[in-house]
């Protein structure tokens, strides 16, 4: 390419890297917030505060007893300050706790809020037929769709309220794939968890439409905890939505979710993520920690299927993962990450096979620009009595920048002779000859780069339902576009 | 970590040192010799790694650690044969031979005769100063990804094996180590520590093989440094051939420069419990790097192979081939990093890692990384598990070819792309029949 040419694209690439975060904005609501710290009295005061019966008490404080004695990982290749966790407030909600009928009895700062950042909730129950259970902070403020739910017996509520109206549900499956020994965030996450989903989806139902939440965080110094719980009983199908966008601010904060999904025999999970909390700025200051734990149970003839979108955090560490328990269970990954800037990323899935005939695909499609560092871990464990058991694994990864780093840490553990494995692998930077080509169709070097990379996480894409399939590519675009010449 | 078993072998192995300095008489006062006791200081502070290692995680040294060996220094020296050595030689083709029983160099048994005057080829204890000052430059230079078991080997390390090429030097002959290890009257530990350095230009094929002398328990903690030089073309066959109850730690630490092309072969048949680190610093521009392996394994061998490449400068080209064959409760590991780092612009790696499963119990693990830090790269690893291809086996059976000999034949094709590269005609048949025998003395 010519050197004119390249300094063209350089400023191109300086102006969409120097755009800003799109999302930040703070909102002014009271609040009731905890000393910061943690101790047992601090767990017992949130149960109490939710109203919480006895054995979720002392399930939260077995986790945090059992969190004392648990070290922070260091394997993943991350790096930041390591989090003060007596420097964080456990429990913020809005002063005012909103029990409502309709949107009207909402704040109506809060109901701004969800505008700004595009989640107009009218609109949506008419159109979009997406009922949306959306978390402000740590409580539930609007419950939508409610009533149609209800009518096919689906449960679809903040978990705070399943655990008082659906006590034997919760009993039986929260814990039952994540358990609170299983990691030192999911600890964390058992012991201080605030609110978060539940849903239950009845034998034989279709749900019938998309469930979605928005995460958001707000209030300085709260890190979130959020705990999502859904179960498909015996032939039910469930597309789930997650999405979020936080506001800017300079301190890190901490999100530790922990996501459990059950499909028992014969029922069918898809769950959907974009991912889009406030990464830092240019300087690498700032930005979210994103620790989460994610994994689903299949029973015999279940699915399950991840597919998600990351283009933000400052820190992302994410395995969502598939145990597939029953006999011809399958388990899917589908995911993009994108870092910029000083973003870290290590994210990939976990598939074990346990079951007879379990199928596993992985594909992960990895983007790295500016200083950024992302990488694939990944298992595929394939038990001695998964008689034929077959996994697929892909995972590309494009650089955009010579600053960058791109790295796959796959792990492959076959126990199994008749099992099939296979794992592909490759690394390479942006086709500067398909950029030339584009240009020379009068296509902006912007937006040619923005069609390869589009083009090149597709699979992924195709996988998510539609109306996250737009919001994945804009997101794309702010996050990247652009980012080479 | 800290075992009371893990301490007794340490304090053992201190204790062996003291036996050990106490025979060398006036040597204890050479330059070898402060680097043994260097090596030691080390040792005493270093734990051997566990499964809580990453780079162990598959791999319990546990058997090792709960055996006492002894020193091949301090051990009764044992009998060898012309016989001995024949059975384990690769014939057929002219080399020089180098013969060490239990690590320690035996010079009749070992014909180095016509060798060009100005190469040299001993075992490290036959140098003078003169020579030492040369040797002195690379030996046992890199320590940085040293661990317990290649301290041990420094600390104990008496003989072994030194080629050192002069500049524009080509060694017609390939040159063929033997190390035979086994003793009726204890299990014995042998320190191998080998060093090979090719200079400008220089081209030469190295064969070094590990072999028993009985079916005796022993272990063989084998360290090779490779340097190349400038357009250095080195051949670097490992065959892996210990006994069944045998332990094998080995290390090859491989540095290139400009324009060098290294082709190492790491070929594991024997052996209860072998583990095969390779690391490969990609030191200068234009280098040329291959790693084949091949690792055979039964009954409850457990085969643990590392491989490490650095890609420190641009316009570099690694490929890597790994292939492993496992039956009954076998365990084969592979775990292959690729390093690229910031400024090795232009760089082709390329790993592939597959493996055949033969049995129900047989298990493999694979660990294929790449860590890129350039962008304007082609990087790519594959992994596969697999069984024997069904279709393929039932037409050859419906050829008429019995069942066992129609397996064995799958198998030595899918371990021909291993195979096939060696250059050594010779070497590459008798290779390809004791892969062939190695499948038929086993039932399938």
């Amino acid at each position: 390419m010519a050197e004119e040419h390249k300094s063209d694209d350089m400023k191109v690439v300086e102006d969409l890297t120097n755009s800003e975060y799109k999302w930040g904005f703070v909102t002014d609501i009271e609040e009731v917030k905890f000393p910061k710290g943690l101790n047992e009295d601090i767990i017992r005061k949130l149960s109490e505060v939710k109203k919480e019966p006895e054995w979720m008490t002392e399930w939260r404080l077995k986790a945090y007893r059992h969190w004392l004695t648990m070290e922070e990982p260091d394997w993943p290749k991350v790096k930041y300050d390591k989090v003060d966790f007596q420097d964080i407030i456990y429990y913020s909600a809005p002063k005012k706790k909103p029990q409502y009928e309709s949107l009207d009895e909402v704040d109506p700062q809060l109901l701004e809020t969800f505008e700004k950042l595009g989640i107009p909730l009218e609109e949506q129950k008419l159109l979009a037929g997406v009922a949306v259970d959306a978390v402000f902070d740590s409580v539930s403020v609007a419950t939508t769709f409610q009533e149609t739910l209800a009518e096919k017996g689906i449960i679809f509520c903040p978990i705070s309220e399943a655990i008082q109206n659906h006590p034997e549900l919760v009993k039986k499956y929260l814990g039952s794939v994540v358990p609170y020994t299983d990691n030192f965030y999911a600890a964390l996450n058992s012991a201080v968890f605030s609110d978060g989903s539940f849903v239950y989806i009845p034998k034989g139902v279709r749900c019938p439409m998309e469930l979605s939440t928005y995460f958001r965080i707000n209030a300085m110094n709260t890190g979130q905890f959020e705990r999502t719980l859904i179960i498909a009983d015996e032939g039910s199908y469930v597309s789930y939505l997650e999405g979020c966008t936080a506001p800017m601010r300079d301190e890190n904060q901490l999100h530790a979710a922990v996501v459990e999904l059950i499909a028992l025999d014969n029922a069918e999970i898809k769950y959907s993520t974009v991912q889009n909390w406030y990464p830092g700025d240019k300087e690498g200051k700032g930005g979210i920690y994103n620790f989460v734990t994610k994994r689903g149970l299949c029973k015999t003839n279940a699915k399950i299927s991840w597919t998600q979108v990351e283009t933000g955090s400052a820190v992302t560490w994410k395995y969502p993962s598939c145990i597939l328990q029953g006999d011809n269970s399958i388990g899917e990954f589908y995911s993009v990450a994108v870092t910029n800037n000083f973003q870290q990323a290590d994210t990939g899935t976990k598939m074990v096979h346990i079951g007879k005939n379990t199928r596993s695909t992985i594909v992960s499609k990895g983007i790295s620009a500016g200083r950024s560092d992302n990488s694939y871990r990944g298992l595929v464990k394939i038990h001695k009595n998964a008689e034929n058991a077959r996994n697929f694994s892909q995972c590309d990864s494009m650089l955009l920048s010579d600053t960058c780093g791109a790295h796959t840490f796959p792990y492959i553990e076959v126990g199994n002779k008749t099992a099939v494995v296979e794992h592909e692998a490759t690394t390479s930077k942006v086709n500067e000859e398909q950029i030339f080509y584009l240009n020379q169709r009068g296509i902006s070097t912007e937006d040619a780069v923005n069609m390869i990379v589009n083009g090149f996480c597709k699979e992924v894409f195709k996988e998510l339902p539609m109306e996250f399939a737009v919001e994945a590519q804009k997101l794309l675009a702010i996050s990247l576009e652009g980012s080479v010449g | 970590m800290n075992n009371p078993k893990n301490i007794d072998i340490k304090e053992k192995f201190v204790k062996d040192f003291e036996l050990f300095e106490s025979k060398l008489n006036g040597e204890s006062k050479s330059y070898l010799h402060s680097l043994r006791k260097s090596a030691l200081e080390k040792f005493k502070t270093t734990e051997f790694p566990t499964l809580k290692d990453e780079e162990w995680r598959y791999t319990n040294i546990k058997p090792i650690l709960e055996t006492e060996f002894i020193p091949a220094v301090n051990s009764a020296p044992v009998k060898v044969t012309t016989g001995d050595v024949e059975k384990h030689l690769y014939g057929g083709f002219d080399f020089y031979k180098m013969v060490f029983v239990n690590g320690i160099f035996n010079t009749e048994l070992s014909d180095l005769s016509g060798l060009p005057a100005n190469v040299t080829v001993k075992n490290i204890n036959q140098f003078n100063n003169e020579e030492l000052d040369k040797v002195k430059e690379y030996f046992a230079k890199i320590e940085e990804s040293d661990n317990a078991f290649n301290m041990l080997n420094k600390a104990f390390a008496y003989d072994g094996t030194v080629i050192i090429l002069p500049d524009n030097t080509v060694l017609e002959k390939p040159v063929q180590v033997l190390y035979l290890t086994g003793s009726d009257t204890g299990q014995v530990l042998s320190s191998p520590r080998n060093l090979i350095l090719a200079g400008k230009n220089s081209q030469a094929k190295i064969i070094i093989s590990y072999q028993p002398l009985n079916d005796s328990k022993y272990f063989t903690n084998a360290v090779t440094d490779v340097y190349a030089d400038e357009n250095a073309i080195i051949d670097f066959y490992k065959i892996q051939n210990e006994s069944e109850k045998a332990f094998h730690i080995d290390k090859i630490e491989i540095t290139q420069k400009s324009k060098s092309v290294v082709s190492n072969f790491s070929l594991s048949f024997g052996g209860a419990l072998v583990r095969n680190d390779i690391n490969v610093l990609l030191d200068d521009e234009y280098i040329e790097n291959h790693l084949y392996g091949l690792y055979l394994a039964t009954d409850t061998q457990h085969v643990d192979n590392h491989t490490f490449i650095d890609h420190a400068k641009p316009n570099c080209e690694s490929n890597e081939l790994y292939k492993g064959i496992l039956d009954e409760k076998a365990r084969g590991i592979f775990s292959g990093k690729i390093l690229v780092r910031k400024d090795a612009q232009k760089t082709n790696a390329f790993q592939s890692n597959k493996s055949v499963l033969l049995s129900d119990t047989a298990v493999v693990d694979a660990k294929p990384q790449l860590e890129i830090y350039a962008d304007d790269v082609k990087c790519s690893h594959g992994a596969t598990v697999g069984q024997l291809d069904m279709t393929a086996y039932f037409y050859i059976l419906s050829r008429g070819i019995p069942s066992d000999l129609a397996k064995s034949m799958l198998i030595r094709a899918f371990a021909n792309d291993v195979i096939e590269p060696i250059k050594i005609k010779e070497l590459k048949e008798q290779l390809n029949h004791q892969i062939l025998q190695h499948l038929h003395s086993k039932d399938f």
